[in-house]
C-alpha cells in the first residue's frame, strides 16, 4: 500500500481532551481514563470458569498501552470489560471517571458512544457504504447530525492518511487501508479510550507495522490507545506493556513509576 | 466530575433511523423483494376483490339509475279467501289521475294460452313463457326498447301479432324478425313483429310473448264483462307506473287505494328498482371466499417476512455487535430490525395496492364499469401490511436486541 505516512494536519485529538474535567489520577497530572480495581469475571455456574481473577489497572490520558498475553489469559474478557460490553463479576470499573456499576443498558450505550472507540481485528466495515460514511457511523449513536459527522469523518480520514479515498467502497481497497478506516471510525468522536483488539491480526507484517506506527502517531497527538494482542513483538513497540496470564496481570511496565526498560521478556510466550 | 445523569443515549434522528432501517433492504435487494412479494400478493388480492365488487356494484347501480328508480308496479294479489284477486278494469285510468304520475302502462296475463315455436311442439314444453296482453305504451314505462322489428300498434294490436321478450325470443329460437315469421300461440299462428331488449326493471316482460288486448279478447277469449253488461278487454294483472322522482313515496302510499278502492288489501305494490338496489348492496356478501384467500396469502407473506428477519438477525450478528460497540442501545437495535420488517411489509403492501388497483381498473374497463376502489380496501391493505410487518418483525427484533454485544462480536 505504501501510502505516505500520516501528515499531521488535523486537530483531531487535541481539541477536547484537555478541557475535560475528568477524574484526576493519583498523581494529579493526567486524569485516569480507565481504572480497574480488583476486577474478576467468572463465566458459567457449574463449574464456574474464572476468566479474570482480580485485575487492577489504571490507564491515564494520553497513554499507549499494550495488553498482551497468550490465548486463554483473559485478555479478550478484559477487552470486553474495559469496553463495557460485559460487566465484571466483582470489582469496580471506572471509564473516564464514571463507575459503570449500576449503569443500565442505555447508560452503558451512551458511555460507549461518547467515551470508547473500538478497532476490531475483522474491521467490521459496511460494504455498501462509502469510506466516509463508514467513518461517520462512528458518531451515529452520539447524537451528531449527519453533516457534522461527515466533516469530522473527513478530518479523521485525513489523520489516518486516507483523505483521498473518501468516496471509495471498502471492498475496493486493501486490508491495511481498511484497518485505517476502522481506526478513523474509532477516533472520529475523540473518545477517552481507543480499544484496539488485535488490530494487525488480519494483516501481513509490513502492513501491520504501518498500522502500529499510525497508532503511535495518533497517540503522540493525544489519543489514549489500548492495544490488546497476543503478539509480544507488537507489544514491544508500545511504551507500556501489561502482561496477562491465567486471568491475572503478571507484569506491568508502568505500574510502579519504575522506569523499567521496555525490552520484551520471553517469559510471556505460551 | 462526570455524573451518570449525563449518560443519556442520543436519539437517532429520523433520517438516520430511515437509513439504518433500510440497510437490510438496500444490501439484499433480491431477498427483500421476494419476501415482500408474499405480502404484495395478499394485499393485491384483497384490494382487487374489494375493488371489483365495488366497481360491479357501482356499475349495476348506475344501470339502475339510468333506467330510473321511479318505477312502481301494481299487481293483483290474493283475496281474503286466498283466491287470485283481479284488478278493476278502471285501475290504470284511475292511477293516471294521480298528479305526480307521468306514465301508466299495463299487462294482463292470459293464463289459458301458451306459446310454442310451432304446432308440433308437445304442449308440455312451455319454456316457462307467459302470454300477456300489453298496452301500447308499455315500453317507455318499463324502461326498455325494441331490439328488432316493431312494437304493437293500434292496428297490430287487434290482429294475431306478437312481440317477444328478450328471453322468450331466445328460448323459442328466434333471433331475427322477418316477414312471415310466426309462432304457435294459444292454438293458432301469431306473426312475430318484434323482439324486445332485456327489461332489467321488469324481468317478467322478458319471459313473455306480448299481444294486444283486443287480439287477446278476439282470439284467446281474454275478456271481462263491463258494468253495463257488454264484453270488453280483459283485466290488467300488472300496472307499471312512472312517477316524478321526488314523489315516488307519496304515490306509492296511495296506489293500492287508487287501484282498487273497494279492496285495497288485494293489491300488491312494489318498487322494482328498490329490490335491485338491495340486491346490488348484498352482492358484497359473496366475496368472503376470495377475501379469505387473500388473508391466507397475507399470513403466508407474514411468515416469509418473519423468516427472512430471523435469518437476517443471524447473519448480521457482527453488524449488531459493531452497532452496540458504537453505542447503540438495545432499544435502538430493536427499533432498527422492527422498522426494517415494517418497511419490508409496507413495500409489499404498497406494491400490492398498486397491482390490485390496476387489476380492478383493467377489469372494470372491459365491463364498462366506473372504477371504484373503496378507501377501506387500500387503507386496509396498507394498514394490514404495517401490522403484519410489526408482528412478524417483533420476535426477530427482540432476539437481535437481546443478543449480548460480546456474543455478537464473536466471529467464526
Amino acid at each position: 500500500m505504501s501510502t505516505p505516512d500520516t501528515s499531521p494536519t488535523t486537530t483531531l485529538a487535541e481539541t477536547d481532551r484537555t478541557s475535560r474535567d475528568g477524574w484526576a489520577g493519583a498523581n494529579g497530572a493526567r486524569p485516569a481514563v480507565l481504572e480497574l480495581h480488583e476486577v474478576t469475571k467468572t463465566y458459567g455456574t457449574q463449574p464456574p470458569v474464572p476468566a479474570l481473577r482480580g485485575v487492577s489497572l489504571t490507564v491515564c490520558q494520553g497513554e499507549l498501552v499494550a495488553i498482551v498475553g497468550p490465548s486463554g489469559s483473559g485478555k479478550t474478557t478484559l477487552l470486553h470489560i474495559i469496553g463495557t460490553l460485559d460487566l465484571p463479576t466483582t470489582g469496580t470499573v471506572r471509564i473516564d471517571g464514571i463507575d459503570i456499576a449500576g449503569l443500565d443498558d442505555r447508560e452503558l450505550a451512551a458511555l460507549r458512544a461518547r467515551s470508547i472507540g473500538f478497532v476490531f481485528q475483522q474491521f467490521f466495515l459496511a460494504e455498501h457504504q462509502t469510506v466516509l460514511d463508514n467513518v461517520a457511523d462512528g458518531l451515529l449513536y452520539a447524537g451528531v447530525d449527519v453533516r457534522e459527522r461527515r466533516e469530522l469523518a473527513a478530518q479523521a480520514l485525513d489523520a489516518v492518511g486516507l483523505a483521498d479515498r473518501q468516496h471509495a467502497r471498502p471492498t475496493t481497497i486493501s486490508g491495511g487501508q481498511r484497518q485505517r478506516i476502522a481506526i478513523a471510525r474509532a477516533l472520529v468522536g475523540a473518545p477517552a479510550i481507543v480499544l484496539a483488539d488485535e488490530p494487525t491480526g488480519n494483516l501481513d507484517s509490513v502492513t501491520g507495522v504501518q498500522i502500529l506506527e499510525l497508532l503511535q502517531e495518533l497517540n503522540k497527538r493525544g489519543a489514549t490507545i489500548i492495544v490488546i494482542t497476543h503478539d509480544t513483538d507488537i507489544a514491544s513497540r508500545m511504551r507500556r506493556q501489561v502482561h496477562t496470564r491465567d486471568g491475572l496481570i503478571v507484569s506491568d511496565t508502568a505500574s510502579p513509576p519504575e522506569p523499567a526498560s521496555a525490552s520484551s521478556t520471553t517469559e510471556d510466550l505460551p | 466530575m462526570n455524573t451518570t445523569a449525563q449518560l443519556i443515549p442520543a436519539r437517532l434522528r429520523s433520517g438516520d433511523m430511515a437509513r439504518v432501517a433500510s440497510v437490510g433492504l438496500r444490501t439484499r435487494r433480491l431477498r427483500a423483494a421476494l419476501s415482500a412479494l408474499g405480502i404484495a400478493i395478499g394485499v393485491a388480492a384483497i384490494v382487487a376483490v374489494l375493488g371489483l365488487s365495488s366497481s360491479s356494484q357501482a356499475g349495476l347501480l348506475a344501470e339502475i339509475n339510468q333506467l330510473g328508480t321511479n318505477l312502481l308496479t301494481v299487481t293483483n294479489g290474493q283475496t281474503f279467501t286466498g283466491q287470485a284477486a283481479s284488478l278493476p278494469l278502471t285501475a290504470p285510468a284511475m292511477i293516471a289521475r294521480i298528479t305526480p304520475v307521468t306514465k301508466v302502462a299495463d299487462t294482463g296475463e292470459v293464463s289459458t294460452a301458451n306459446v310454442y315455436r310451432s304446432s308440433l311442439i308437445p304442449s308440455i314444453n312451455t319454456n316457462a313463457l307467459d302470454v300477456q296482453a300489453a298496452s301500447l305504451n308499455l315500453l317507455p314505462a318499463v324502461g326498455t326498447t325494441i331490439d328488432q322489428g316493431s312494437y304493437l300498434n293500434a292496428a297490430t294490436a287487434t290482429e294475431p301479432a306478437v312481440v317477444l321478450g328478450a328471453a322468450a325470443a331466445q328460448r323459442l329460437g328466434i333471433d331475427r324478425v322477418y316477414r312471415g315469421e310466426r309462432v304457435w300461440l294459444g292454438g293458432m299462428w301469431f306473426y312475430v313483429t318484434g323482439i324486445l331488449k332485456p327489461a332489467l326493471l321488469a324481468p317478467e316482460i322478458d319471459d313473455s310473448a306480448l299481444i294486444g288486448y283486443p287480439a287477446a279478447r278476439k282470439y284467446l277469449d281474454y275478456s271481462s264483462t263491463a258494468a253495463n253488461g257488454t264484453t270488453t278487454n280483459g283485466p290488467p294483472t300488472t300496472i307499471y307506473i312512472r312517477a316524478q322522482n321526488n314523489q315516488v313515496n307519496a304515490v306509492d302510499n296511495v296506489l293500492a287505494n287508487t287501484a282498487d278502492p273497494e279492496s285495497p288489501t288485494d293489491v300488491n305494490v312494489s318498487q322494482p328498482s328498490a329490490a335491485l338496489t338491495a340486491r346490488a348492496d348484498a352482492q358484497g356478501a359473496f366475496n368472503g371466499l376470495f377475501l379469505g384467500l387473500g388473508t391466507v396469502a397475507l399470513l403466508v407473506g407474514a411468515v416469509g417476512v418473519a423468516n427472512i428477519m430471523i435469518i437476517s438477525v443471524l447473519e448480521r450478528r457482527s453488524e449488531i455487535g459493531l452497532r452496540r460497540a458504537l453505542g447503540a442501545t438495545r432499544g435502538q437495535i430493536r427499533a432498527q430490525f422492527l422498522s426494517e420488517a415494517i418497511l419490508l411489509a409496507l413495500l409489499g403492501g404498497a406494491v400490492g395496492v398498486v397491482v390490485g388497483a390496476i387489476a380492478t381498473t383493467v377489469y372494470a374497463h372491459t365491463k364498462h364499469w366506473a372504477v371504484v376502489i373503496p378507501t377501506e380496501a387500500w387503507a386496509g391493505g396498507i394498514a394490514s401490511a404495517i401490522l403484519i410487518g410489526a408482528t412478524a418483525g417483533l420476535l426477530p427484533a427482540i432476539r437481535a436486541a437481546r443478543l449480548s454485544p460480546t456474543d455478537a462480536l464473536i466471529t467464526v
